[in-house]
């Protein structure tokens, strides 16, 4: 519906009693959607609501002429929605709704009866109101008194500003009464305005009409209007026994009223209706807001936005503890502790003596620290990956997975990873470090004693899980679904994952699909059999342990000899600080060559080649199959 | 009591009219009684004695109707001022949110004005209220009197003002002043919900 043009905020004539919604309205046409929002104005027929509506839109348009601007009356919205459900077309109405930038709706209070506009004018609510869309409303009266109105729509028209607009006083009245005569061009004799503004008229619009008779008979009649004539021009209103005459002083009680209004608002209102909202918007959460209620219940006036303030982090640490408490002891789950503040206390003395109780994931041996790990070539990429983590645990490389040959120092790098994050927290993190067939082997006795809960929250609560030789986890079903999801959980909390593996996942075609896919998406590594220069190192440390310090051609030709994994390096060190302990530390090479006729001994396993799987299948050699016992014993049952 | 119950959305403001004998606490709420529209008025009760004197309190409930959205109500109460009527002070001054101390203009009157005002004091603070963060304003009444008889604002002010809290000077009996002076303990009273120390501090 079109907005009538006279209607503007310049045309309005602003009094004590209606200061207070002219300037809300302003504001709301200044800034849809950012200042009151619904804008609801109540006030008794005529006193100007209409005119307000299409003042703000009028204002709105004028300063954003791309708003989509509807004022319509609630007759109108009843009247559409009827058509539209006719004709099938509820969706095309809905639509044309949603895409308003500032609705006006005119006298809600005929709502009243009408549950299906009511649901309607709901749906359309919310739609506006979460897409920052402004509302203004009026009625005459507040929205606890319109009948039969929806609760929930009662909370929302409650939810912006209310405010109300009083009959005009006295210089009110007068003023718009010189407002129309300037419109109309007619000049009445001094006093009549005055006197006619001294009628008691039930709101503008009559006074508007007295008025109208007055210029009509002032144009056409014989002569000016006088103030003796206005009782007989005004009929019934006129005379001395109909209209009341005010008293001298009637407009007091009114404007010490609309005083009082403007400091209800300012002081009361604003104050606290924030607290009013988040306690409902609490309570529709589920959480318990008795300590909200009580302040708004009481008098005391302490500061809200601090009360809210206390009231959130109640909550932040309720959620926390709720997470907490739930992996710890999975039959909490759904307890309506968790939604009561008050009830923080005891939660924080259940989550002390359930994580009493909860034994602590294995850690990493001590024994394993990265001070002792030497690097060379081969290894320095794997020790560069596991610094990192160490620096930025969960950041970097999650997963990282280190895979090589066996021997090679994955499980020394792996301990020393879980010792160093540990020791960087302070020991604040909780460092799980477990051999996979050890978690196997936990998951089965968990299975026993049905406390697979219990199993799970152990592993969810750490903040880096360590886990050595993940080959083994082939060939167990259960096992694999377990980790899939522990290693989900750990890596959506950003908490830091490390596998090691005798073959890059790729490879690991016995373990499921979904788990490869997760290792390849962090950083995979692979460390190499020693090199040259590790060889030398190692075998310099082994010397050293045993207090002999080794000419750079003995630790020349030591390392020249075949190793293929540190192991191997470090036995032959260990060979060689032997006979230099006979020798009273002294060594040649030619005790070199007397340790490389021990060597040769040993089956030698051949290195690998990388990215070559043909190459690469451990099946194909029968050294290296795993758990070679294990199988025959099958095979023979 | 609750000054704003913001589940049910209803403001009540408790004013008490304080002062001493014949100052004119009755007179204000008769005025404040003939200005009310009939719909909004309550059943003023007035216990007086046959001399018409206060004898015991008058209390005038105004329902100012529906403020912001918050059902308004103010209950005016007087005391007596007459000395020998301490226990009722008390008890009317009970859960006041808001004083109005109306002053005596008379010169003569002036040591009762001091007495009262004392007297409230002692009284608020048995109470356990602190007489220094109640809202509180003065009203300097019968300054419609020659200028002979009465003590000009100024100088009422130097003597019963001391805390420079609002004062208005008024004619109760014709009304002067009545609706100036009970605005402003109102805003006070509702000033003092948004931030104690700065009302408390006037």
């Amino acid at each position: 519906m079109a907005l009538d043009v006279r209607s503007r905020f310049d045309t309005f004539v602003v009094g004590a009693a209606n200061r207070l919604a002219v300037s809300a309205a302003r504001a709301v046409a200044q800034s849809p959607g950012a200042a009151y929002n619904p804008l609801f104005i109540y006030a008794a027929s005529g006193l100007g609501k209409t005119h307000l509506l299409s003042a703000i839109g009028q204002l709105a348009k004028q300063l954003q002429p791309d708003l989509q601007v509807e004022y319509i009356t609630t007759d109108e919205l009843v009247e559409h929605l009827h058509q539209a459900v006719t004709r099938g077309e509820t969706e095309a109405f809905r639509q044309r709704f949603a895409e308003l930038d500032v609705l006006l709706l005119d006298d809600v209070q005929f709502l009243t009866g009408r549950q299906e506009t009511q649901s309607e004018l709901l749906r359309l609510f919310n739609v506006l109101q979460r897409s920052g869309k402004q509302i203004v409303l009026t009625s005459d009266r507040p929205p606890a008194e319109i009948a039969d109105l929806d609760d929930r729509l009662m909370t929302r028209f409650s939810g912006g500003l209310l405010v109300d607009m009083g009959a005009p006083d006295y210089e009110t009245r007068v003023a718009i009464l010189r407002r129309r005569c300037d419109e109309r061009d007619v000049t009445f004799p001094p006093g009549v305005v005055e006197e006619v503004a001294r009628v008691v008229f039930a709101n503008v619009r009559e006074m508007h009409g007295a008025i109208n008779r007055l210029i009509a008979f002032q144009t056409l009649g014989e002569g000016d209007v006088t103030v003796e004539s206005i009782q007989g021009l005004l009929g019934d209103r006129g005379n001395g026994s109909g209209p009341q005459r005010l008293a001298p002083k009637s407009g007091e009680y009114e404007s010490f009223l609309s005083g009082l209004a403007v400091a209800v608002a300012q002081h009361v209102d604003a104050r606290r209706v924030k607290l009013v909202e988040s306690t409902a918007e609490w309570r529709t959460q589920g959480y318990r807001t008795a300590a909200l209620e009580r302040a708004l219940q009481s008098s005391d006036t302490a500061d809200p936005d601090a009360l809210l303030k206390e009231f959130e982090q109640k909550v932040a640490r309720l959620r926390a503890l709720e997470q907490e408490i739930v992996a710890l002891d999975p039959t909490q789950r759904g307890s309506v502790q968790f939604l009561d503040p008050e009830a923080i206390d005891e939660l924080e003395r259940l989550a002390d003596t359930l994580r009493a109780e909860s034994a602590p994931p294995p850690p990493p041996d001590s024994s394993l620290v990265r001070a002792e790990f030497e690097v060379g070539p081969s290894n320095q990429l794997a020790v560069h990956a596991a610094d990192a983590i160490v620096e930025e645990p969960g950041r970097r490389y999650n997963p990282l997975v280190v895979h090589g040959g066996p021997g090679v120092g994955k499980t020394h790098l792996l301990h020393a990873i879980g010792n160093e994050l540990a020791a960087a927290s302070g020991g604040a993190m909780t460092v799980a470090c477990v051999s996979a067939s050890d978690f196997v082997n936990e998951l089965i006795a968990a299975l026993q004693d049905s406390a697979i809960e219990t199993w799970r929250g152990r592993y969810r609560r750490v903040d880096a899980l360590l886990i050595d030789q993940i080959e083994m986890f082939a060939g167990t079903e259960r096992t694999q679904d377990e980790f899939f999801h522990l290693f989900n959980a750990l890596m959506e909390t950003g908490k830091q994952v490390v596998l090691t593996s005798s073959r890059a996942p790729r490879t690991l075609t016995e373990m499921d699909e979904r788990l490869r896919s997760r290792f390849e998406g962090g950083l995979v590594v692979e460390i190499q059999p020693p090199d040259r220069l590790l060889r030398e190192k190692l075998i310099a440390r082994a010397l050293a342990a045993a207090g002999v310090e080794p000419s750079s051609d003995v630790l020349h030709a030591a390392a020249g000899l075949e190793m293929p994994t540190a192991r191997d390096v470090l036995r032959v060190g260990e060979r060689l600080a032997e006979i230099a302990t006979k020798a009273n530390g002294r060594l040649t090479s030619a005790d070199v060559s007397r340790v490389t006729s021990v060597r040769r001994s040993t089956p030698v396993h051949r290195a690998t080649p990388s990215g070559d799987t043909h190459f690469g299948d451990r099946e194909k050699t029968v050294w290296d199959w795993p758990d070679l016992s294990g199988r025959i014993i099958e095979d023979l049952r | 009591m609750s000054l704003v119950n913001y589940a049910s959305r209803e403001i009540t403001c408790k004013i008490v009219y304080y002062g001493p004998g014949r100052s004119g606490k009755t007179t204000n709420l008769h005025y404040v009684y003939g200005q009310v529209p009939d719909e909004r008025k309550g059943k003023m009760v007035s216990l007086a004695t046959q001399t018409d004197r206060t004898l015991f309190f008058d209390f005038l409930p105004l329902d100012l109707g529906t403020i912001s959205g918050f059902t308004t109500r103010l209950q005016l109460y007087t005391v007596p001022g007459q000395v020998y009527y301490q226990a009722t002070r008390k008890l009317v001054l009970q859960g006041a949110d808001g004083v109005v101390f109306v002053a005596d203009s008379q010169s003569r009157q002036l040591e009762e004005n001091i007495e009262s005002l004392q007297d409230l004091h002692a009284n608020l603070g048995n109470q356990g209220m602190d007489p220094r963060t109640v809202p509180l304003v003065l009203q300097y009444n019968k300054q419609d009197l020659p200028r002979d008889m009465i003590m000009s604002v100024d100088d009422l002010d130097e003597v019963l003002n001391f805390r420079g809290v609002p004062r208005f000077a008024a004619d109760a009996l014709h009304g002067i002043g009545v609706f100036e002076t009970l605005r402003g303990i109102a805003e006070l009273v509702l000033k003092r919900l948004a931030s104690p120390a700065e009302a408390g501090s006037r």
